[in-house]
């Protein structure tokens, strides 16, 4: 099962570079697992030491913001396409 | 430092006046690796707030797609204080998530002056840049 994952310019020092990787996984959690053992160091700046997604980014699958769709449980099927990107907000 | 054409300035300032009292928002793009702020994309608040602001996801998903696939990427991110000085807030800090990026704040309190400034926002610590205006 290949996913296609966008990555944003603030994380592609662990990508060598690239904009756009694959990986595998049933659900986002195990796909960012997967990520994170082809490009280590991935995972602590998307999952927080308490297992939930960083507050400083929004993820896709789809069009679809996963805060709606069960955060690191959303499952994901061959051919989705993950978008990973800062969150930019302040006061 | 942070360069920046007059009308780049204009159009944030315009931005940011026309969106008054709430907060205006948005980004400064250029080529990959330039560190040039060449064009302006507004922003939607998506909190529509006086004290606030987050980029409506659906709307920013799309723009940073279209920036990928141009080979551009966002070099400035700037936002208004509407009753305050363009300095970031503790909220601003806490958010800010793009060491590489320039944080430019603009500040609509005065009705005949805004004051635009320019910040590196690194592990909490904010410090501020000079802005030159050019053409």
């Amino acid at each position: 099962m290949a996913i296609d994952v966008r990555i944003p310019t603030i994380l592609r020092q662990y990508t060598g570079g690239a904009k756009q990787v694959e990986a595998k996984g049933d659900s986002l959690g195990a796909l960012i697992d997967d990520l994170d053992a082809t490009h280590p160091g991935l995972k602590g700046r998307l999952v927080t030491d308490e297992g939930t997604l960083h507050r400083f980014v929004n993820v896709y699958v789809n069009d679809e913001d996963v805060r709606f769709t069960g955060a690191l449980d959303t499952t994901l099927s061959d051919g989705d396409e993950v978008t990973i990107l800062p969150a930019v907000a302040g006061g | 430092m942070l360069t920046l054409d007059r009308q780049v300035v204009d159009a944030i300032v315009a931005h940011a006046r026309r969106d008054h009292p709430d907060e205006a928002c948005g980004i400064v793009v250029g080529p990959v690796g330039s560190d040039r702020a060449e064009r302006v994309v507004e922003m939607t608040n998506a909190l529509r707030s006086m004290t606030q602001y987050e980029f409506e996801p659906a709307e920013q998903r799309k723009v940073y797609r279209e920036l990928d696939d141009r080979d551009e990427e966002v070099v400035v991110v700037y936002h208004s204080h509407t009753a305050t000085e363009a300095y970031p807030s503790r909220t601003d800090v806490r958010h800010a998530s793009q060491p590489q990026a320039h944080y430019v704040l603009v500040s609509t309190r005065d009705p005949d002056d805004a004051e635009l400034r320019s910040f590196r926002i690194v592990d909490d610590v904010v410090t501020e840049e000079e802005v030159r205006i050019a053409g």
